[in-house]
């Protein structure tokens, strides 16, 4: 199969002429936010992608030829995003854009991938419901976060689930995802309350309490948090004020990692949990070397890695292993080639890229440390593919996504047959 | 509670067996397993009764425990990721550094953190340090054991502290709740119950409320009831003191703007960026400590409070003479470069500090929380509201009394007038305006113990600080005091029911249609100086 692909490859590239540009670097665009509220997050990105192709130029580059940064910054400005992902696409010609964080800012540039038929590597969890031709999603779908996360919390006996959110899709996919998932597993309605706050919600008095009370009732109970970024700091100040400890209720989040820890004062918020696919703290030697690459790349020990730079790490190298296989950077031929990659991860196993343009992850569940880390402290057995369609919600339980030929669709639905979703 | 038996019931088999291991074979087997078994090895060396047990399972707990993997002995390391050391647990050992990944750490969760709190609860609850007989009398409450009753009550007849043996007789209570004591024991018992605060009474109660005895489980569901009317009460108290909390983080991010558009008319977009300089200047302030004089840490706060408000009046100053002071009577072009200088200022910090959450401690005296009837009260809270309201009060004075004031007000209220009085006006300008900048850092100072220390800070409290200023009458520092009280409170009331999403827009629909109605806020100002 591999070799099949190998030479129709070849013979693509051949036809293209992209092998007489030999020694001409191939450009690959940097889509993060380097201002404004999203800065806070996607700086490190940049950092990370700039120290990968640094070492992979080290390393001979790519199809010979050397590879080169194009970074543009958004300023965490949706249209801007997609302005500029036209910008790279056409006016710099790159073979791919490694970007984008929130998932509004994804849907924006989704377009003008379609239409100008580039390839776009997506390294951040998010609420799935999506599969498109020209997106990689690196990062974690919610049956490889949010699902084994509340399975844990129920072998370890809770039976009372807090759903805080900040208002806006990605934690409003997922809860609705959860509640349908934590009723099917027997919790009661009347046992699992959800509550969103507004973006950077900076008073968490009365929630903090009145999540006191919900945990307070002699049964155990948890808090599922999908508070987004800045606003998580105030928030578990607030839990350490009050006094509440993860012996009692514990917080388990999908959107706090270890650079949002930076800027807290752990003590008091030993035990909360975090689940994620990977974490700095997994000792594993590929993981070792990459903490050491990075310290030595950025000049500081204290600078932490995440979950996200580790989706950067697997797709830029899928990327890489992709781009050889077809033997040219054209976005039909590595888009095609991507499809069955396996490159190893950070965390001891080897990641695949599944038809749905989603990939293999294990799924890890971490407690907060003292020293601003995660300890694991329970995994899942394998990998665990990304589903795309939620089975935990009516409208997207038949669809399912399979980009090879011949079925070449995003959202195939079994039901009627047909590609077009559920309509 | 299936596990919980099954613990109980292995821990009652395995005396015999216990005795039989000594407590090195124990610390062998903590590695083993997952952590169901794990507890089980932590209940074996409680009941070993060895003095050296508390240590170990002290470090266990800190997570500090670590197995060597050349020779499976089992070592305590501290130490930063690039300089551990290892001592031996047992025989306290000094094994030197470590290398990278020469270690496998035991891992603990919450699960096994409470069982090991429970055990070494039972080994402590006599302990000479008062500190850890109340831990374990806690511990005691929180998983209510029958076996632990004639322990406890032992542990309350010789406890010469009053609030420790309170702990203990709650605990002592829920322990006879447990077992299988006559009903009347247990009728006393959940009378010591009731008298703890509602949320305690409801998580040891709950789960009796369908026992057979039916004057027990009348006594039970009559001491729940009576604790939700109680904690009902006091929630409208601990609501009004969340919105007194609230009201003043508003009155100290909105009293400097009340200064700078309220008394002068300048519409400064950048007066967030003056409240994160503030920020940051406690973050430097912090670290400079941390680096040069660690023992004076809990004087930082102390420290960048005149250094805050002498730097960011600073800024403010040169902002006034560079920029602002052209502008004069022409608000749009104000507003416009006043919001330039916001994302100058923003990208100035993101490059000196880096985009990402800087941490700043807050001191130990003003961390925690006390109980005050059925609501918490956190110490960070009470210096806040006590902070803005001293420098409300302390702006005030300085207006009203001070030479600076008057002046201030001459010019603002008549500027000609003044200027032939002999007044440097364009002086006192500068100066107004740093006090404004000044006191927006002083707000910035406090906000750093409750909010993220990040560029982005001062975003999030711009339209907020002008709502209140605007709500409560431009130029009015007493309305200012009031709107800023009002919304709090009003926000805090609304969002128990409204949410917090629902709550703001109630709030917001609800300025926009006062101001319809009352264009100039709550307290206008009257006379000549409202013509202005």
């Amino acid at each position: 199969m591999k070799k099949l692909l190998l030479s129709t490859a070849f013979c693509a590239a051949a036809a293209t002429g992209a092998l007489a540009q030999e020694g001409e670097p191939i450009r690959v665009g940097i889509l993060h936010s380097l201002s404004g509220t999203m800065a806070i997050s996607e700086t490190t990105l940049r950092d990370a992608m700039l120290m990968l192709i640094e070492q992979q130029n080290e390393a001979g580059g790519v199809l010979g030829r050397p590879l080169e940064a194009v970074v543009v910054d958004p300023a965490s400005d949706w249209p801007r995003f997609a302005e500029l992902a036209r910008e790279l696409i056409e006016g710099d010609g790159v073979a791919a854009v490694f970007g984008c964080w929130t998932s509004v800012s994804r849907k924006s540039v989704l377009p003008v991938f379609e239409e100008l038929n580039s390839i776009l590597f997506y390294p951040v969890q998010y609420e799935g419901q999506e599969s498109q031709r020209n997106v990689f999603y690196t990062g974690a779908a919610p049956n490889q976060q949010a699902i084994p996360a509340v399975d844990y919390l129920l072998e370890n006996g809770v039976e009372r689930f807090y759903l805080a959110g900040t208002d806006y899709v990605y934690p409003r996919t997922t809860n609705q995802i959860l509640e349908a998932y934590l009723q099917a597993q027997g919790v009661a309605p009347e046992d699992i309350i959800v509550n969103y706050t507004p973006f950077g919600h900076s008073d968490w008095q009365t929630i903090v309490s009145e999540i006191r009370e919900f945990g307070s009732t002699g049964r155990p109970a948890a808090v599922v948090s999908t508070i987004n970024g800045d606003a998580n700091v105030p928030f578990y100040n607030e839990l350490a004020a009050q006094g509440i400890s993860a012996e009692d209720i514990p917080v388990i989040a999908f959107s706090v990692g270890e650079e949002e820890l930076a800027g807290i004062d752990t003590g008091p918020l030993v035990g909360h949990l975090a689940a994620w696919n990977y974490f700095m703290s997994v000792d594993t030697d590929e993981n070792a070397d990459f903490i050491d690459a990075w310290h030595a790349y950025i000049g500081s020990e204290d600078r932490v890695t995440n979950d996200p730079m580790e989706a950067h790490y697997i797709g830029f190298n899928m990327w890489v292993e992709a781009v050889e296989a077809a033997g040219t950077t054209d976005a039909d031929a590595v888009i095609d080639a991507l499809v069955g990659v396996a490159v190893p991860n950070l965390t001891g196993g080897i990641s695949s890229m599944g038809a749905n343009h989603h990939i293999t992850k294990p799924v890890l569940i971490g407690e907060i440390q003292e020293d601003g880390q995660f300890e694991v402290v329970w995994e899942t057995a394998g990998l665990v593919l990304g589903d795309e369609w939620s089975d935990f919600v009516a409208d997207s339980a038949p669809l399912i996504s399979d980009w090879r030929a011949p079925l070449s669709c995003g959202n195939f639905n079994t039901e009627t047959g047909t590609c077009g979703g559920s309509e | 509670m299936l596990l919980r038996l099954l613990t109980l019931c292995l821990a009652l088999m395995l005396p015999s067996l216990a005795h039989a291991q000594t407590l090195e074979e124990l610390v062998a087997r903590l590695p083993d397993g997952n952590f169901n078994d794990r507890a089980e090895v932590v209940n074996q060396i409680a009941a070993t009764g060895d003095p050296r047990a508390l240590a170990v399972l002290e470090a266990l707990l800190e997570g500090d425990l670590e197995e060597r993997n050349a020779d499976g002995r089992i070592v305590i390391v501290t130490g930063s990721r690039s300089n551990q050391v290892a001592t031996d647990v047992l025989t306290g050992e000094d094994l030197g550094a470590v290398a990278r990944r020469s270690t496998t750490s035991i891992r603990v969760n919450n699960g096994l953190r409470r069982s090991i709190r429970s055990a070494m609860g039972v080994m402590t609850l006599r302990d000479p340090d008062p500190a850890r007989r109340l831990a374990a009398a806690e511990a005691a409450l929180r998983a209510p054991d029958a076996e632990q009753v004639e322990a406890l009550a032992a542990a309350m007849a010789a406890e010469q502290v009053a609030s420790i043996r309170q702990a203990q007789a709650l605990a002592h209570a829920a322990a006879v709740l447990a077992s299988d004591a006559e009903t009347e024991a247990k009728l006393a018992a959940v009378a010591v119950v009731g008298e703890a605060p509602a949320l305690v009474v409801q998580a040891t109660l709950n789960a009796y409320r369908n026992v057979e005895d039916p004057a027990l489980a009348e006594a039970v569901a009559d001491t729940i009831a009576d604790a939700e009317r109680r904690q009902a009460m006091w929630g409208q108290a601990q609501n009004l003191w969340f919105g007194l909390s609230l009201g003043s983080v508003l009155l100290l991010a909105a009293i400097g703007l009340a200064i700078t558009f309220g008394v002068m008319g300048v519409i400064n977009l950048a007066h967030g960026e003056l409240v994160m300089l503030g920020a940051y200047t406690t973050y430097v302030v912090q670290q400079w400590l941390r680096t040069n004089a660690p023992e004076y840490f809990g004087w930082s706060l102390a420290i960048a409070v005149p250094l805050a408000f002498l730097f960011v009046g600073a800024v403010g100053v040169a902002i006034e003479r560079g920029i602002v002071r052209h502008l004069y009577g022409r608000p749009l072009e104000t507003l416009l470069a006043t919001w330039g200088v916001s994302l100058i200022l923003q990208q100035a910090v993101r490059t000196a500090f880096g985009p990402t959450n800087r941490e700043v401690g807050t001191p130990d005296w003003m961390s925690g929380a006390f109980q005050l009837g059925e609501m918490t009260v956190t110490w960070p809270r009470v210096a806040i509201v006590i902070f803005s309201l001293t420098v409300f009060f302390g702006l005030l004075l300085a207006m009203r009394y001070s030479a600076f004031g008057l002046q201030m007000r001459a010019v603002t209220q008549n500027r000609p007038m003044a200027a032939n009085l002999g007044i440097r006006t364009g002086r006192v300008d500068a100066l107004t305006f740093g006090l404004g900048a000044g006191i927006a850092g002083l707000a910035g100072v406090a906000l750093s113990q409750i909010d993220n220390v990040s560029p982005n800070l001062g975003q999030g409290y711009i339209i907020d600080s002008f709502l209140v200023v605007v709500f409560g009458g431009v130029g009015n520092l007493w309305g200012t005091l009031a709107a800023a009280m009002g919304l709090g409170i009003a926000n805090k009331f609304l969002e128990p029911w409204a949410g917090a999403v629902l709550g703001k827009i109630l709030i917001l629909i609800f300025i926009i249609l006062f101001i319809q109605k009352r264009p100039r806020g709550l307290f206008p100002q009257r006379g000549r100086a409202a013509e202005g």
